[in-house]
Order: C-alpha cells, then sequence, then structure tokens
C-alpha cells in the first residue's frame, strides 16, 4: 500500500476504566476532504487528540509520510503538518487577533522572545490566505463566533499546514456562515490541503467529503468512498438502526391563543414582534446567529424582559419581567447550551429535575419533602425513557441525549402551557433526536403550544406544523412546516433584504 | 451531634432503601470517611501521648469553650463556598458587630442602673449586633448579586472597611468591662454543658436545616455548581446569593459575640488569625472550593479534629508556631489525598471489571 | 493604542492625580521632596510583592504566601550567613535569599501544577506551614546584629541631599533592586514566549496546552520565580529595617492583593500590566502615608481602602456587565 499522509493503525486508548478508543484505525489520503462521522460520545474526539498528539494512545502505531511516531506531542505533530480546529476553537479571549493567530507558530519554531511586528505581519498574511479583514490588534474577546472560527482557521493555515483537522466546526455557525465556511474548505483542498472534518450532521457529511469513516462505541464501523454510501446507511452505521420521516400537522387553529404577543420589543435585539401560539401547535422558529431568536425567547422566559410591546397569556395581558413571572404563566424555557445554562453537571440527576420545583415539594413544614422528590423522579425517568444507573448519579454521567431529556424533564415536571426549545437537538444522537422529537409531538397533542427555535432545517420541517424566519430583530415570513425546504429558506430570508429592521447585528449573543 | 448529622444524610446514599446504613453512608463519601479516621487517629494518638493532660474533664470543658467561636465561623464561611464564593470579611463583621453590641452594653447603660436595667441593655446590644451583622452580609450579597464584583474581592474589601470601621468606631482602643450577666455568655455552663457549645450546636442544626431540608439548600447548592444553569432553571439568584451573605453575617455576628463574652472585651483586631482557619476547616471538611458541594457533618468533624490537635499539643507543651506549621501540612495532605483518591478509585475499578458505564 | 482611554491604567492614573491635587491643595508639604522620596522608600518591598501578585493573577491563580517566602527567605538566609562567620558580600546574600525563596515557591507550584489543586488554599496552607516551620525550627527572635557587608548595604543611599528646611533626605541603594526587577517582568511578560505563556494560561489553560505550551513548566515557573523574587524583597526588608525580623511581613498579603487589583489586573486571570500594578500600590500607598497631611487621622486607612477597593472593583464590575449583559461570573 502507497504511504498516506497520516496513518493511525490499531489503536485503542483506555481512561480512568473506560475504553474510549477500541482497534480504530483511520487513513488519511493526500488532499482528500475526508469526513468522520459518528454520534456524540463515539470517541471522535479521543481519536482527534490521538493524532494532534495531546494523548499518548495505550496500544498501535501512528505513521505520519509512512513514518512510524511514537510519543507524538503537540509540538510534533504541528511540526508534521497537522493542525487541530477544536470545537471551542482554543482561543484566548484576552489575547489580540494577531497574537492567537501568530503565537502558535512562533512557539513551534521554538522562538523564546517576540516580534510584534513580525507576528502582525505572519497574522496579515494568514488573514489574507483566507480571504479576511480583522482588527489585528482587536483582543477577540469581543469578536463574533464566526470571527473566532477565522481566527481558529488562519491559525490552522500557518505554519505549512498538510492536515486541518476540524472538530465539529459547523455547531455554532449559521447556515449563511456554514456556506462562506464550506467554500473556504474548497479553496483549502485546491491548495492540496487534506481536511478532516468531523461531524455528526449528515447533510455537511455528504456535501462535503470524499471518503468517510463512521465510528460508534468507539470501534470503526466502516470507511467508505462518499458516494458508495446514501443516507440511510450512513444513519444505519452510526445508529445501528433506521429512521423515519414524517411530519406534524394540525388543523387551521382559532380561538384564543396560549400565548400571544404584540409589537413586542427589546431595544437593540429584536423589534414589532407580533407572533400567537395555539394549544397544539408546534412553531418553528429560525434565522441566522444574531437575528434576535434566543433574545426573544429569553425575553419570553423573562431572562432579559422586553423593552416595549404586550405579551398575553389565553388572551390576558401579563408581565413578565424574571424568570419567576414566566413560571408563574406557565412558560417554560429549554437553553441554547445545555451544558453551561441548562445542567449542573457535577449534581445528580435528581437535583437537575427537580431544581425548577423545588418549591412546590415542600411538607407542611417547609421542608423539601423526599418522598414526593423521589417519586416525581422515578416517574418523569420512566415517562422520557431516560437510561441511568441511579438518579443519584452525577447528570455529567450520562450522554447527550439522555441529558437533553433530564432538561425536558425538569420544565415538564412545571407543568408548563408554552413550551419554548432553543435548539432541542443540538449535540444530540439521531436516535434521541427522534424520541425528543417524538415527545415534543405528544405533548403538544395534549394541548401544550410549543415554541421552537432551530438551524436544522429537517428538523424544523418534520416537527413544526408552521414556521417563522426571524431577520435583523423581525419576523419576515411564515411558512408551512412540511413545505419548508431549503428553497422556502432562502426566498423568505433573502427577498426582503431592504426590507430589514435597523437593528444591528450584535456580534457576542447567539 | 456529629453522628446525628451523619445519620439524617442517610437516605441520600441509596435511592429506593429508606432506611440507613453505616456501610453505604462511609463508602458513599471517601472524605468523610477519611476524615472520620483521621479524627479518630489524631484524638487517639493525642490520648496516648498525654494521657493524663489531655484525657481529662478539665481539656475537654476548656476545649469546648474554645472551638465554638472557629467553629460558628466556619458555618459562615462554609455557607459562602458552597454558593461557590468566598467571605473573607466574617472576622471583620465580628469585630464590627460585638464592638456596637459592646458598646450599648458598655457607654450606653446609664450610671447605676439595675441589674433588670443593665439585662434589657444586654438584650439590646445582642440585637443591634446580629442586626449589624445581617447588614454587613447583605452588604456584600449586593456587591456580589447585583454589581457583579466576584466574592474574593468583596469580602477583601469589605473586611477592611468593615475592620476600619470598627478602629475609627474605636479609635484602635479595647472595649472592657462588659456586664456580668454578659461574660456568663462566654464562661458559664447550663447543666453542664458550657454556653458556647450549646450555641455552636444550635447554630448546627439551624445550618443543617437550611442546607438539607430546606429549598434553599438545595438552590444554594445548585447555584453554587453552575450559576448559569440557576438562572435559566428559575432560581432567583439574587435573593439566594442575598441569603447566603446575610446568613454568613448573622453567623458571624453571633460568633463575636461569643468571643467578646470569652474575653470580656472587644477590640477590632482580635481573631484575625481566625480567617485562614477557618478556610482551612472548611476545605479540611470536605466543602468543594468552587462551590456546589459541602456537608455539615464534614466541617464539624474538621473543627473538632483542629481542635484535639491544638489541644493536644498544647499539652504536648508545643508553641502555637508549630501548630500553624502542623495545620499547613494536614491542609495540604487532605487536599492532596482528596485529589489522587478518584484516580486510584478508576484504576482499582478499572483493574477490577472491565465493564465501562454510559 | 488609540484606545488608550478607555484601559483601567488610565482611571486610576486619574484618581491618583486627582488624590495628588487633593491633597497637594491642603498641604503642601505634600509635593515636597522628602514626603516624595518617602513614598518611594515605601513603596520598594512592596512594589517587588506587587509585581509577583501580578504575574500569579495573570496567570490564573493567586498568591497569599509571598509574605511567608520572604520572611522566611531574608531570615534563614541571614542566620546562614552570620553562622559561615565570614563576610560573604552582598549580592551572595540576596542570591541566596532568592534561592531559598525559588525553593519554598517551587513547593506550591509543584502542589499546583501537579495535583491541581485550588491556588488561593494551597497558597493558604503553605503560607501557614513556611511561617510555622520558620518560628518554630529556625527561630522567632529578630536578628539586630547583621553581617557587615548588608548593614553596609543598608546605610548605602544611591541619591542623597539636604533640603531647604535641613531634612536629609536619600534613597537606599536597594530602589535600584526594585527598580531592576520592574523592567525585568515588563519585559518577560511582553516580549518573551514564557511572559506570553503566562497570558494564555490565564486566558484559557487547555487552550493553552494544546497550542503546545507546557502548562505545568509554566506554572512551576511562576510560583518558583515568584517565590525568588519574595526572597529578594525579604532581602531588602532586612538590609532596609537593618535587622531580621522572622514576622515582619506577615499580614501585608491582602492589600498587595487590593493595590494589584485596583491597578486594573483581573482577579480571574489573563488580563493586567506591570504599569496597572504599580499605579494600583502608589493609590494604596499615598492613601497610607499622606491621609494624615490632610488631617485624616491614620485610623481612617483601612476603611479609606476597603471602600477604595468595593468602588474600583464595583465600577469594573459595573462596566463589563453592561459591555457584555450574558455573562454572569459570581465565580472567583
Amino acid at each position: 500500500m502507497p504511504k498516506a499522509l497520516i496513518e493511525l493503525n490499531h489503536i485503542n486508548k483506555s481512561f480512568a476504566g473506560v475504553h474510549a478508543l477500541k482497534d480504530v484505525s483511520l487513513r488519511i489520503e493526500y488532499g482528500e476532504v475526508h469526513c468522520l462521522a459518528g454520534e456524540n460520545g463515539c470517541g471522535k474526539s479521543t481519536l482527534i487528540k490521538v493524532m494532534s498528539g495531546v494523548h499518548a494512545p495505550d496500544h498501535g502505531e501512528i505513521r505520519i509520510d509512512g513514518q512510524l511516531r511514537s510519543g507524538l506531542n503537540p509540538i510534533e505533530a504541528i511540526n508534521s503538518g497537522i493542525q487541530v480546529i477544536y470545537q471551542d476553537f482554543s482561543i484566548f479571549p484576552n489575547l489580540t487577533v494577531a497574537e492567537n493567530i501568530a503565537l502558535n507558530g512562533e512557539l513551534a519554531a521554538r522562538k523564546k522572545w517576540i516580534n510584534w511586528s513580525k507576528m502582525r505581519q505572519t497574522a496579515k498574511q494568514a488573514l489574507d490566505k483566507v480571504g479576511v479583514d480583522l482588527d489585528l490588534n482587536a483582543k477577540v474577546e469581543h469578536l463574533s463566533v464566526a470571527d473566532k472560527q477565522l481566527i481558529a482557521i488562519s491559525r490552522a493555515l500557518m505554519h505549512e499546514a498538510k492536515l486541518i483537522v476540524m472538530d465539529e466546526p459547523t455547531t455554532a455557525l449559521t447556515q449563511k456562515e456554514v456556506r462562506a465556511l464550506f467554500r473556504v474548505i474548497e479553496g483549502l483542498k485546491r491548495d492540496g490541503i487534506s481536511i478532516l472534518f468531523v461531524s455528526h450532521k449528515l447533510e455537511e457529511v455528504f456535501e462535503l467529503s470524499e471518503r468517510i469513516t463512521i465510528m460508534r462505541n468507539g470501534k470503526n464501523v466502516i470507511s467508505e468512498r462518499a458516494d458508495q454510501l446514501n443516507r440511510e446507511k450512513l444513519v444505519y452505521y452510526m445508529t445501528g438502526r433506521q429512521i423515519d420521516e414524517s411530519y406534524y400537522e394540525i388543523g387551521k387553529q382559532s380561538g384564543t391563543p396560549l400565548l400571544r404577543t404584540d409589537n413586542l420589543s427589546l431595544k437593540g435585539c429584536f423589534e414589532h414582534i407580533s407572533l400567537s401560539i395555539h394549544p397544539g401547535e408546534i412553531v418553528g422558529l429560525t434565522g441566522l446567529l444574531g437575528s434576535g431568536r434566543t433574545e426573544l425567547a429569553e425575553a419570553l422566559f423573562g431572562l432579559t424582559p422586553a423593552t416595549s410591546g404586550e405579551i398575553f397569556r389565553d388572551g390576558e395581558p401579563v408581565s413578565i419581567r424574571s424568570v419567576q413571572d414566566a413560571e408563574t404563566h406557565g412558560i417554560a424555557y429549554v437553553p441554547e447550551d445545555r451544558l453551561t445554562e441548562g445542567l449542573f453537571l457535577e449534581q445528580s440527576i435528581e437535583r437537575n429535575m427537580v431544581v425548577s420545583v423545588i418549591d412546590e415539594q415542600k411538607d407542611k413544614w417547609g421542608m423539601i419533602d423526599r418522598r414526593k422528590v423521589k417519586s416525581a423522579v422515578r416517574s418523569w425517568i420512566q415517562k422520557l425513557g431516560i437510561a441511568a444507573h441511579s438518579p443519584l448519579a452525577p447528570v455529567k454521567t450520562l450522554s447527550g441525549g439522555n441529558q437533553q431529556r433530564v432538561v425536558l424533564a425538569r420544565w415538564l415536571a412545571a407543568s408548563p402551557k408554552v413550551l419554548i426549545l432553543n435548539g432541542p437537538s443540538v449535540g444530540v444522537d439521531i436516535g434521541s433526536k427522534e424520541d425528543i422529537h417524538q415527545v415534543i409531538r405528544e405533548l403538544a397533542g395534549q394541548g401544550l403550544g410549543v415554541l421552537m427555535i432551530s438551524d436544522d432545517l429537517p428538523e424544523l420541517r418534520q416537527s413544526c406544523n408552521r414556521v417563522l424566519v426571524m431577520k435583523r430583530g423581525r419576523i419576515i415570513g411564515e411558512a408551512e412546516g412540511k413545505s419548508f425546504t431549503q428553497e422556502v429558506w432562502s426566498e423568505l430570508h433573502d427577498a426582503r433584504d431592504d426590507d430589514a429592521g435597523p437593528v444591528e447585528r450584535r456580534g457576542n449573543t447567539a | 451531634m456529629t453522628n446525628q448529622a451523619a445519620k439524617r444524610t442517610g437516605p441520600d446514599a441509596s435511592y429506593d432503601d429508606p432506611s440507613f446504613s453505616l456501610k453505604r453512608w462511609l463508602s458513599s463519601d471517601g472524605n468523610l470517611t477519611r476524615l472520620f479516621v483521621i479524627m479518630v487517629v489524631v484524638f487517639v494518638t493525642m490520648t496516648v501521648l498525654s494521657p493524663r493532660t489531655f484525657l481529662t474533664l478539665d481539656s475537654f470543658s476548656s476545649m469546648a469553650f474554645q472551638f465554638p467561636v472557629l467553629g460558628i465561623l466556619s458555618l459562615a464561611m462554609m455557607l459562602t463556598m458552597v454558593s461557590g464564593g468566598i467571605d473573607l470579611s466574617i472576622v471583620g463583621i465580628a469585630n464590627l458587630t460585638s464592638i456596637l453590641a459592646a458598646m450599648v452594653m458598655v457607654r450606653l447603660v446609664p450610671e447605676g442602673a439595675s441589674a433588670g436595667t443593665s439585662f434589657m441593655y444586654m438584650l439590646l446590644g445582642i440585637v443591634c449586633a446580629i442586626i449589624a451583622g445581617v447588614l454587613c452580609g447583605l452588604l456584600n450579597g449586593f456587591a456580589v448579586a447585583k454589581i457583579g464584583i466576584p466574592p474574593i474581592l468583596v469580602t477583601l474589601g469589605s473586611m477592611q472597611l468593615f475592620m476600619g470601621l470598627a478602629i475609627v468606631i474605636t479609635k484602635g482602643q479595647a472595649i472592657v468591662g462588659l456586664p456580668e450577666q454578659f461574660s456568663s455568655i462566654g464562661n458559664g455552663s447550663h447543666i453542664g454543658i458550657p454556653v458556647p457549645l450549646i450555641i455552636f450546636a444550635l447554630c448546627v442544626a439551624a445550618v443543617y436545616v437550611l442546607l438539607n431540608r430546606r429549598p434553599y439548600g438545595m438552590k444554594l447548592q445548585l447555584l453554587g455548581s453552575n450559576p448559569t444553569a440557576s438562572r435559566y432553571g428559575g432560581i432567583n439568584n439574587t435573593v439566594v446569593l442575598l441569603k447566603t451573605y446575610a446568613l454568613s453575617g448573622l453567623l458571624a455576628s453571633i460568633a463575636g459575640l461569643v468571643m467578646i463574652a470569652l474575653t470580656n472585651s472587644a477590640k477590632a483586631d482580635y481573631g484575625t488569625s481566625y480567617i485562614l482557619q477557618a478556610i482551612l476547616v472548611v476545605v479540611l471538611g470536605g466543602v468543594n472550593p468552587n462551590g456546589g458541594f459541602g456537608k455539615i457533618a464534614g466541617v464539624v468533624m474538621a473543627v473538632l479534629t483542629l481542635q484535639f490537635l491544638s489541644s493536644g499539643l498544647n499539652a504536648l507543651h508545643v508553641g502555637n508556631f508549630f501548630k500553624d506549621f502542623i495545620w499547613g501540612i494536614v491542609l495540604i495532605l487532605v487536599m492532596v489525598i482528596n485529589a489522587v483518591s478518584p484516580r486510584l478509585k478508576w484504576k482499582r475499578r478499572a483493574a477490577g471489571s472491565s465493564k465501562t458505564s454510559s | 493604542m488609540r484606545k488608550w482611554t478607555k484601559t483601567s491604567e488610565f482611571y486610576v492614573a486619574i484618581i491618583i492625580l486627582v488624590l495628588f491635587a487633593a491633597i497637594g491643595s491642603q498641604n503642601g508639604a505634600f509635593f515636597s521632596s522628602a514626603n516624595m522620596f518617602d513614598l518611594i522608600r515605601s513603596s520598594i518591598v512592596p512594589g517587588i510583592f506587587v509585581i509577583c501578585t501580578m504575574m500569579v493573577i495573570i496567570s490564573g491563580g493567586i498568591d497569599v504566601s509571598f509574605p511567608a517566602i520572604a520572611t522566611f527567605s531574608m531570615f534563614s538566609a541571614t542566620k546562614i550567613i552570620l553562622m559561615l562567620d565570614f563576610d560573604v558580600p552582598v549580592f551572595a546574600a540576596f542570591l541566596l535569599a532568592g534561592i531559598i525563596g525559588l525553593g519554598l515557591g517551587l513547593i506550591n507550584g509543584l502542589l499546583i501544577a501537579f495535583f491541581k489543586l485550588p491556588t488561593l488554599i494551597v497558597t493558604l496552607g503553605t503560607s501557614s506551614m513556611f511561617s510555622g516551620f520558620l518560628l518554630t525550627f529556625v527561630g522567632s527572635r529578630q536578628i539586630s546584629n547583621l553581617p557587615a557587608p548588608l548593614e553596609q548595604f543598608g546605610k548605602t543611599q544611591v541619591i542623597k541631599f539636604t533640603t531647604d528646611a535641613g531634612i536629609t533626605v536619600g534613597l537606599p541603594m536597594s530602589v535600584l533592586i526594585t527598580a531592576a526587577v520592574v523592567i525585568l517582568v515588563a519585559i518577560m511578560m511582553k516580549y518573551t514566549m514564557i511572559g506570553r505563556g503566562i497570558y494564555t494560561l490565564g486566558g484559557d489553560p487547555v487552550s493553552a496546552e494544546r497550542i503546545g505550551f507546557n502548562t505545568r513548566f509554566l506554572q512551576c515557573f511562576v510560583y518558583g520565580f515568584v517565590g525568588f523574587l519574595a526572597g529578594i524583597a525579604g532581602m531588602i526588608q532586612t538590609t532596609m529595617m537593618r535587622s531580621s525580623n522572622p514576622v515582619d511581613l506577615l499580614g501585608t498579603e491582602l492589600l498587595i492583593i487590593a493595590a494589584v487589583v485596583l491597578g486594573g489586573v483581573r482577579i480571574t486571570g489573563g488580563h493586567g500590566t506591570v504599569t496597572g500594578a504599580l499605579l494600583g500600590l502608589l493609590l494604596i500607598v499615598t492613601i497610607q502615608n499622606s491621609l494624615i497631611l490632610v488631617g485624616i487621622p491614620s485610623y481612617w486607612q483601612r476603611f479609606v481602602i476597603g471602600a477604595l477597593i468595593l468602588i474600583g472593583t464595583g465600577v469594573a464590575a459595573y462596566q463589563i456587565k453592561r459591555s457584555s449583559a450574558k455573562q454572569s461570573s459570581i465565580l472567583t
């Protein structure tokens, strides 16, 4: 066999007794776009860390350019042309753009002194390669997510990268930014740079890659040319089960809406939002990052109260100035970022489930009634099918899908009337995603109103009976759920370009 | 008292079995087990080394008068540490509030007042101190929760502020001549139990109920492990933090009252070494300095251990400086063991079975 | 550099100027060379301490053990030199104190780097350990008969003149050491890989490791180097006091941290400059030394400093809160 850019053969790796990689092999050719697919927690990230020298494998060999490399460390990996862009970009918020881009290379060259003008120069060149213009002296903490990613890519391009590994690069990006990223990737490929693209999003996997390696439970299942695979096969290999596609439809709604807003505005974030959600509806809400969709959700939930306009619950005007107000009026919110906003990772599953209803678990002395708590927790674990050893185990021991169910259970325990979901399936494996959608449909069937914010078009299409599109702080269009395709989205979003509101895009908020 | 507190946490150990099992409880929390063993070892060692001085009624009685002040301050420190913060101002609050109390009792009371009147003034002094303690705590809480200053900075500043205020009020002088009725709190016994110990036990019981039985306690622990998630989860962070620092101030003022009752005088810079000792006790007691976790039983055992160690070393005629040395070593050792033991546990588990948890 | 007016250093500088103007207008003696030299002299030892604390806080930690390390180093170094019973040159005395400090600092560094223990608690523990060990096993009585070279060094002045009022003012040699340390650290933090590494460590330790910094080495370096500097500072204290007192510096740590934080060094790590730290110190020293000149009794010092910390950090926190409404950091 001819030599490849990098070969990993029979890699094994365990952490604290957990066998994360079992006999995994991966081969990346010169100049190919290779996709590493698999559900969350299947060992993709560990494999990358082995490749980049952060973790040493317990068994197995790494060959770069056909050369056996034992005891690979991060600096050697960088010097061999391997660059990893992690999910969090590994960027330093406290340093300038120039330093973030150039420091890595200087360090790899074992420089002891810093030459600031040279660093700025190299950083400028790197940014030019990607075709962006950023203030080199600006501190990175004030930049948007997409800009941070561009910095990470520019940094990877320095130092003659031969292979750029991108770990779930699209998670925090909007569709538009994803397109821009794909163009950058195609450009890199033309320059002869290999790309290893790690993802669990099927559309991206097919669009981009020439070859696909699929992992499941720490083993590699298959490594195949992309044109030999199709969507069904891929899902089957990733999850070990089949998926079905269906739509959520309900009849035309009349009567008093559960939730209605009238000209709701929050200065600098969104304005003149008038929407209504009827019982049984699942209303999708989409828009680019910074379109004001998250701010709208957080305003409805009282986290950042709206500055003007009115909110009606069951036709009655209500004032929502705090999360407590929202709870009182039966509004629940499953936040966007599960790990930082949703969960108490170190705390038990039980506590994570009852946090929003602790005050209702009191006995006549004002103490927490343990029996009440336990029976509630037990019933939710059963209802949502949460796979846990014990409700007292820390919630961080659960998989992404089960964690999302815990957050869902927390709010369902408060028996809300309106449920706002922000990115309900981000970072959730396909199997759990289906289950979560099923739960949401059942809840809507029982008369709950749901507002689902998502970037995932298939998800919106399958789950929502109608979808609202937001742009620069305004709702600019609405479509039927099952017909909400890529074309419809582009048409709605791009048609009213001149008419969009004056609200400026805010960089550092989602 | 320790054991009772321990027993009540029992049901935590198993979800479906309501009965208590000591074995399960001990194995559920390695830190408490270790602490218990350390406490017993220290006790036995000190008994063996100086049986005639350490293991006497006198020695126990003096211990019972000595440790409650540090114990109560540690409870205050513990609450703020569980919230993910820290309170460096507790000694400042203790001194400031006890000076206020002493001024009411000594300066305000009319000359030649009857026993009844002076008793009233004593009560007034105590009430003033406690109200002032809560207000000081609320100031800390406001700066932490509303303005958003890191707790270590807030309390670093307010420690200077409170102590500075105490110095300004007293011009650096001590206030002496507290009424006898009041000193009896510090030196007297009730049905054979020293009054400071009774006050400590009441504080422990109150904090136990707040932390483990009231919704406030669960909110505090959740807030401590992730303040963002607790906000999204419907917990009113501001209220919880205000309560926590107010409680810390309240406990500090109680400690201050016990302190001046013991020494029969009040001064702005009494007991400054208690700040570090309280942190030591709390960390030794297994409270996570990053917030979210902490058990009362651990803190009580830690303060007892330190008192045994301290009194034992006194019996051996070892100087105070050597105690500092030992305390430093104990703190570092316990933290190293706590840091290393989970890794060892994992290794043992990995060796024992090849099962992986999902 | 167009945004320099937005830096916290700028605000501290303004506050200091206002304070200077206020005190000076009330009492002309403030601007006398005697008083100014007094301010500088009071800043020599704390000057090194704020530099130490600044480095540690930028690296994402906090160190309360430096007074204990300084005291330990100076006292045991003095004892060793006295035992040797011959005239050890001054630089060797400083070096010895520095090396002892380095050793103690490395204990901190190793505990923090290899066991990942919280820095505040570790240094609290070692602080108690170091001073306990010193006072128990090395000695607890002040040494007044310093070795002759140290005595001599303490007496030598860099600048010395007599004012119109007939007061002789001067600055000791050690001011040069502090100046050298300040310049050295300023260059190191800005222009060396190690310096930038310390910033990355405070910014995001996981990423620092990923881009190839040896974070364990960096942490050991920071605490070791700070220990070394603390040892030097301790020796300066000895020469300035003409005696070695084993409890002299203890208890100054919180005030030093306050100075550094007032100077705009963010307690959460990653942000801060030498200039800021020095300005913060100047503010504190001025309040300590000169409030009395405007008739405010010295017992108000603590109160004023406490209020300043709360207001200073409060304004900073309020600005951060406003600039990013989403950020919620109540953790230290």
